[in-house]
């Protein structure tokens, strides 16, 4: 416990250092500013701003990384309350009561509970952070390659699955993202896969290319001339972010609820933070006295997922940074970010790179507290950009997106492929395919492949192993209810056509 | 705007899959396998690609008969489309040939020119802007190398 606080204070330092301090900043406003822009999420974020992370250093990369993730996450709200609109997935259920809360006038106010929701929640979740994770790493050094293995696969099979949409077809996009992963040099053999005597495609396919192809072109494409976006003309001044005290009190169960929910569905790789807002809401309307009022403007259905979501975020920085499995697709992106600046996320990252982790840690509170700051005297200004319409938006970001590829490795070549999977993006979504499980496939292909055939190797090709290790045998166990639990469920939605439960988390 | 053909949704997806499999375990073979012990370039993209296909036959099976419905929401679209498109070609083609600002102007004027509500004008003022604003940040900001007129270069 002494030790934590003390590695804790350390983070502080680091994160305390002017040059830190300031990528930190500037990743929480942009990320804030993209994620209030409408239709730009966190994800498009992030893989806007990766290619300004290779010329900077590991600590301030991933420190403006991540200031970007939650920036945009708050972000994210204000669109979703103020405008109906959930630029990132997991804002869409604040929607449902968010924005009829809006048209009653108290959109403020529902901005400024989450706020506080968010806050709350994000603490609570670093505390857990800084206090699980030594533990973790302890269990993880316990983790060999075949262990590694099978936990990747129990991520990347929750990944697939308990994403919205289709298993299968979640199932499909993760496969087809461990693909993409193999293009390029084997790493073991040197041969070139799929690079069909292209030379730029030796060292595979970039990461910031692949992410705006799917979270950027590919919804461009799906979107226009099909989506009107409206500007919102809802005003919303500071000191109507003051919540009234019978909506603090309504709010407050919700809130944590919504966190405990959050931090139980972080510490399990691959659940998404949309699955767990949905669940969060579910809950507050099964635990509610009067139900029908949510979808009406109940206060309760804005805080507890909003809260969710945020302790699920920090808590889903544990599994990314002590075992190397990030939880969801912006999780991947940062993984992807720190494996480029030669950093390997796993057991031994922790002590091998302590500043970076702790640092991380530190940034974390600190970045919460400049974005409750930031964001209540800049909700005027956030308000406006609101106004900004997509129209202009999108071709400018179309410009932002080819010159950060290009910049990557100053290659017009993966301005090309930026565009491929653009394409490839565009089908998957007009087919209902979710587009997010493919990132976390290119990121956690080549580590898995690695470890995979690491595994067989030590093993003598005895694919026995996975199951007589002890550790390995759990975590295979586990997939193997994951799948059962699918089937189970896919043989009950032909018996009941639709319950009212699939019902409820269809709402979108 | 013509409504694509009517299709089932999931019957494409699972066709589709299948095809990607198929192709992805073609090319696959032409690598080395190996054995389990020690595993060849081929061995993981051929699993791969046979697992898409089967994932791919599960989806076709699967697939309600009658969802039809959803393919009317998709309008082709093709004028936004190619606008798009062309505008990450125009973007490598002439930042090849003609330099950032030439390429910039282009992509952003043709992306702009997708949307339907966008005049001529308001895309033509947006493309100068962005190109502004762009040379600023990220050839005097960021010091990024890329020149700015590259004529028959």
């Amino acid at each position: 416990m002494g030790h934590a606080l003390q590695d804790l204070w350390y983070g502080f330092g680091v994160a305390l250092q002017p040059n830190h301090l300031m990528w930190s900043v500037f990743g929480v406003l942009l990320g804030n500013l993209i994620g209030v822009l409408p239709g730009l999420g966190a994800l498009t974020a992030i893989s806007m701003l990766l290619p300004l992370t290779y010329v900077i250093a590991p600590v301030p990369a991933i420190l403006m990384l991540a200031g970007i993730f939650y920036g945009s996450m708050y972000g994210g709200a204000i669109g979703a309350i103020l405008l109906n609109l959930p630029s990132h997935p997991p804002h869409a259920v604040t929607c449902i009561d968010g924005y009829p809360l809006t048209k009653k006038g108290r959109g403020g106010a529902a901005l400024g509970v989450t706020m506080a929701a968010s806050f709350f929640a994000a603490s609570v979740g670093i505390l857990i952070m800084i206090f699980l994770s030594p533990v973790l790493e302890v269990v993880a050094f316990k983790f060999g390659p075949t262990e590694i293995s099978s936990i990747m696969l129990l991520g990347l099979l929750a990944g697939a699955t308990m994403s919205r949409g289709s298993p299968l077809k979640g199932v499909a996009m993760t496969v087809f993202g461990l693909f993409v992963g193999t293009i390029g040099t084997d790493v073991i053999s040197g041969t070139q896969r799929y690079t069909f005597g292209i030379n730029e495609l030796s060292d595979g396919v970039d990461l910031a290319a692949l992410s705006l192809g799917l979270f950027g072109i590919a919804d461009f494409l799906v979107t226009i001339n099909r989506v009107h976006i409206k500007g919102s003309d809802a005003k919303v001044r500071m000191r109507d972010m003051r919540p009234t005290r019978e909506e603090m009190k309504q709010a407050f169960m919700p809130m944590l609820r919504g966190t405990a929910v959050g931090c139980l569905f972080g510490a399990m790789p691959g659940t998404g933070p949309t699955i767990t807002t949905f669940i969060a809401y579910a809950l507050e309307r099964k635990v509610a006295k009067d139900p029908s009022r949510f979808g009406h403007g109940a206060i309760e259905g804005v805080a507890a997922p909003e809260a969710a979501a945020h302790s699920k975020t920090q808590v889903d920085f544990i599994p990314t940074m002590s075992l190397g499995i990030p939880g969801d697709a912006v999780m991947a992106l940062l993984l992807g970010a720190l494996v480029i600046k030669g950093v390997q996320p796993g057991p031994q990252m922790i002590s091998e790179h302590p500043d970076l982790f702790w640092g991380l840690i530190a940034s974390f509170w600190i970045g919460n507290v400049l974005l409750i700051i930031l964001n209540v005297p800049l909700i005027g200004v956030w308000v406006k950009l609101l106004q900004v319409p997509y129209r202009l938006l999108y071709p400018a970001a179309m410009f932002f997106i080819a010159i950060g590829v290009y910049s990557t490795h100053n290659s017009l070549f993966d301005v090309l492929e930026v565009g491929v999977f653009g394409i490839f993006g565009a089908i998957f979504l007009a087919l209902d395919f979710p587009v997010a499980p493919v990132v976390l496939g290119y990121v956690l292909g080549p580590l898995l492949e690695e470890n995979f055939r690491r595994a067989m190797l030590l093993s003598r090709g005895e694919l026995s192993v996975f199951v007589t290790r002890p550790i390995s045998g759990w975590i295979i166990g586990a997939c193997t209810l994951l799948i059962l639990g699918q089937i189970w469920a896919y043989a009950r939605r032909l018996r009941v056509p639709r319950t009212l439960a699939t019902e409820e988390l269809m709402v979108e | 705007m013509r409504p694509l053909r009517r299709f089932n949704k999931d019957r494409v997806s699972g066709t589709l899959l299948v095809l990607l499999g198929a192709g992805i375990v073609a090319q696959g073979l032409q690598y080395r396998m190996g054995t389990l012990t020690r595993m060849g370039a081929g061995f993981v993209p051929v699993v791969l690609g046979t697992l898409l296909a089967l994932v791919g036959v599960a989806v076709f099976v699967t697939a309600e008969p009658g969802d039809f419905g959803t393919a009317e929401k998709h309008p082709t679209e093709w004028r936004g489309w190619i606008c798009i498109l062309g505008a990450v070609v125009a973007f490598v083609v002439i930042g090849e040939y003609g330099g950032l600002v030439p390429a910039t102007l282009t992509t952003v004027f043709l992306a702009a020119m997708g949307d339907r509500e966008n005049s001529v004008r308001d895309a033509a003022l947006l493309s100068v802007g962005v190109t502004l604003a762009g040379v600023l940040i990220f050839i005097y900001g960021l010091k990024m190398i890329f020149p700015l007129f590259a004529w028959g270069h």
